[in-house]
């Protein structure tokens, strides 16, 4: 394949993915991320800083996540063989501390001294939280008041790690405004301090950044379906948020013509009512945390408020190189419910004994309906992204039991 | 010659510096922000900077974000806000208007289509806070085409090597906030307001006014013996929001009053060049 047919080159110098992308940020924060954006690149072809990164990840996180077959499910639906992408094995039960190690690695290189960060379920928070806590800096959590109410285990975590929660109360109480506030804070100290975004999102150069740090999914995936069925899975599925867990899955299969690519988002109460967060499926183009992306917004171009029961899906926007790639027809976007999600969440843990997070059951509840109508010699592959022992109070609530 | 460009000739003439006041469009409702409007030449506005409304502004503190979310409850559309700017000039047809706030609003409106409507209301000015230098060509082409200025930011963390890039292709006026941060929270540090201006004056012709962190009359005349202009914003807004559940006669006279003492400050403040 040659160079310009790649699906992996993005993005461009100034942080394009085709139309997508961009640095939309205040003149006070310009100089920072430019600086970040030049560190990035001396660091990426550092071969001590990739030596330190591996080190981490394989005896800190734990790393390499399993490929896990799952035999029941797939008995169950009764079509193409299922794997898992273990990223809920990783220390903090999630994908999100692939994306925190590199980054707080940069910010040691920069010599920032304190740490910021949004979290909506918490497990960005929990992993920024830890990762501080691992190299004793400061770190404040922005996490919107509704999304404290309903991941109350990992705000205890948080705490625990030393860092401080602060509470959002504007807007709708989520992750849009976590991130608002977050922005608020770094352009407020945009001297000492390192924002670390959690997802695929934000100004130039985090999209492609935290896709790096997050391709280490993706890549492990392949060679291990690899090893395991000699050959590439048919079928790659995540759940898509802000979409760093499904970029980190994807990435490394966007060229790779034979496997169809299928990111899930959250469709709330219904993709026809008004409380989703099905971005890309309802969305349309705009400017919004840095960068030009599909949004939820009204014709005045006011952002929406989104709605999942999961509380990392819960948000207006998606990252930029998912947009381009919903445009290239490259990746398909679906959606589940809250509700398909919920059922998802019971019946693996029921046939798998692996409780996933609600953000994942989304991308489970998608392979519960496509699965079934594929031949049995195929193959799935789907990340699931991380645990969901965070979740099981609001599952409770949801299921109509009291714990 | 624009608006813009006529009234910074004519402050040079008379040697002092403009007061450019900032209010939300349609705060607390359309009506009552066209009385503002329209009552802030008179108490001494040289420019006037209009802001758009938007759910989630990333660049204003918590005056500026309550201001848009009334606005946008009482009904405030981009397309009502050129509606404001289209009655403002039936009576003044002098005083320039700078539309400020994110970008998103002007991206939903069609930004072509909006520097064309924008410019038949009568709008001489476009700041908008998230879209840097290195962005605005998006906005400038357009806008060029329909003679309104695209308003470039400096901030304190503007080094040497940026400034160049910011006034390259910078029109109108630059905008310096004199503090990293969101409106209407730090206050500046006057000394280093000063170099950074010096800074910036030495390399362009451009007038620069500074803003972010002005809040009483005396910050605004202490700024305006060495600045182009001294903007004003959260504590101008903070007056509408006091008004809230007042009679809005009571409410846009206070505003008034406390505009017409800024800018007295401002126009009786002696000028010193920064450039020393």
């Amino acid at each position: 394949m040659s160079l310009s047919n790649s699906f992996r080159t993005g993005p461009d110098v100034r942080g394009h993915f085709g139309a997508y992308g961009g640095r939309f940020v205040a003149e006070t924060l310009m100089p920072n991320v430019m600086a970040l954006e030049k560190a990035y690149e001396e660091a990426k072809t550092d071969p001590a800083f990739a030596a330190e990164l591996s080190g981490l990840l394989k005896n800190y996180v734990g790393r390499e996540s399993p490929l896990y077959f799952a035999e029941r499910l797939t008995e169950h639906l009764g079509g193409a063989k299922i794997y898992l992408k273990r990223e809920d094995l990783n220390h903090t039960g999630a994908h999100k501390i692939n994306n925190c190690l590199g980054q707080i690695l940069l910010a040691r290189r920069m010599g920032k001294t304190r740490i910021i960060a949004e979290t909506g379920a918490g497990q960005h928070g929990v992993a920024t939280a830890t990762v501080c806590a691992r190299f004793g800096l400061p770190c404040v959590i922005y996490m919107g008041e509704v999304d404290i109410e309903r991941q109350k285990p990992n705000v205890f975590r948080m705490r625990l790690l030393g860092a401080e929660v602060r509470a959002v109360k504007s807007g709708s109480r989520t992750l849009k405004d976590a991130m608002n506030e977050a922005l608020r804070d770094w352009v407020t100290n945009p001297y000492d301090t390192f924002y670390i975004i959690g997802s695929a999102a934000g100004p130039h150069p985090y999209p492609g950044m935290v896709r790096d740090f997050q391709t280490v999914i993706g890549a492990e995936t392949r060679l291990q379906m690899q090893e395991i069925e000699a050959r590439l899975p048919d079928l790659v599925v995540a759940c898509v948020g802000g979409g760093s867990n499904a970029i980190g899955m994807f990435h490394p299969f966007l060229d790779d013509p034979s496997v169809e690519i299928h990111g899930v988002e959250a469709s709330g109460e219904g993709i026809d009512t008004e409380r989703h967060a099905a971005t890309l499926t309802k969305g349309s183009p705009g400017v919004l945390h840095g960068a030009r992306s599909y949004l939820l917004q009204d014709r005045d171009g006011q952002i929406l408020e989104a709605h999942s029961i999961s509380a990392g899906l819960d948000y207006p926007g998606v990252g930029p190189e998912h947009s381009w790639l919903k445009d290239q027809g490259r990746v398909r976007y679906f959606s589940a419910t809250d509700k398909e999600a919920l059922e998802a969440f019971v019946q693996l843990s029921k046939l798998e004994g692996i409780i996933p997070a609600l953000e994942s059951a989304h991308a489970i509840a998608h392979v519960m309906r496509v699965v079934p109508q594929m031949a049995k010699d195929k193959l799935v592959a789907v990340c699931l992204s991380g645990r969901g022992d965070k979740d099981v109070f609001s599952a409770a609530a949801a299921l109509g039991e009291t714990i | 010659m624009s608006r813009i460009a006529a009234t910074f000739a004519a402050l040079k003439k008379e040697g002092r510096a403009a007061f450019v006041p900032f209010v939300t469009g349609g705060d607390p409702d359309f009506e009552t922000s066209f009385a503002i409007l329209s009552k802030l030449p008179a108490a001494g506005a040289d420019i006037i900077e209009l802001g758009i409304p938007f759910s989630d502004p990333m660049a204003d503190g918590p005056t500026n974000q309550a201001s848009y979310l009334r606005a946008l409850a009482a009904g405030m559309t981009l397309i009502k806000l050129l509606d404001l700017v289209r009655r403002f000039r039936k009576a003044d047809t002098r005083t320039p208007v700078v539309l400020m706030g994110a970008y998103n609003p002007i991206h939903a409106y069609g930004t072509a289509r909006f520097m064309k409507d924008a410019a038949e209301a009568g709008v001489d000015g476009l700041l908008v806070v998230d879209v840097p230098a290195e962005e605005d060509e998006v906005l400038r082409l357009p806008a060029a085409a329909h003679e309104i200025d695209i308003i470039r930011f400096l901030a304190p963390t503007t080094d040497a090597e940026r400034l160049k890039v910011v006034l390259d292709g910078a029109s109108g006026y630059l905008y310096y906030a004199s503090v990293a941060g969101i409106t209407g929270v730090k206050s500046y540090d006057e000394a280093a307001v000063r170099k950074a201006l010096a800074t910036i004056k030495a390399q362009t012709r451009l007038p620069c006014v500074v803003g972010f962190g002005i809040k009483t009359p005396e910050q605004a005349g202490d700024i305006a013996r060495f600045a182009d202009g001294a903007v004003v914003g959260s504590s101008i807004v903070a007056k509408v929001e006091a008004g809230a559940g007042t009679k809005a006669a009571d409410l846009v006279g206070d505003v008034i009053e406390f505009c017409a003492a800024l800018a007295k400050s401002v126009h009786a403040a002696k000028r010193e060049s920064v450039l020393g």
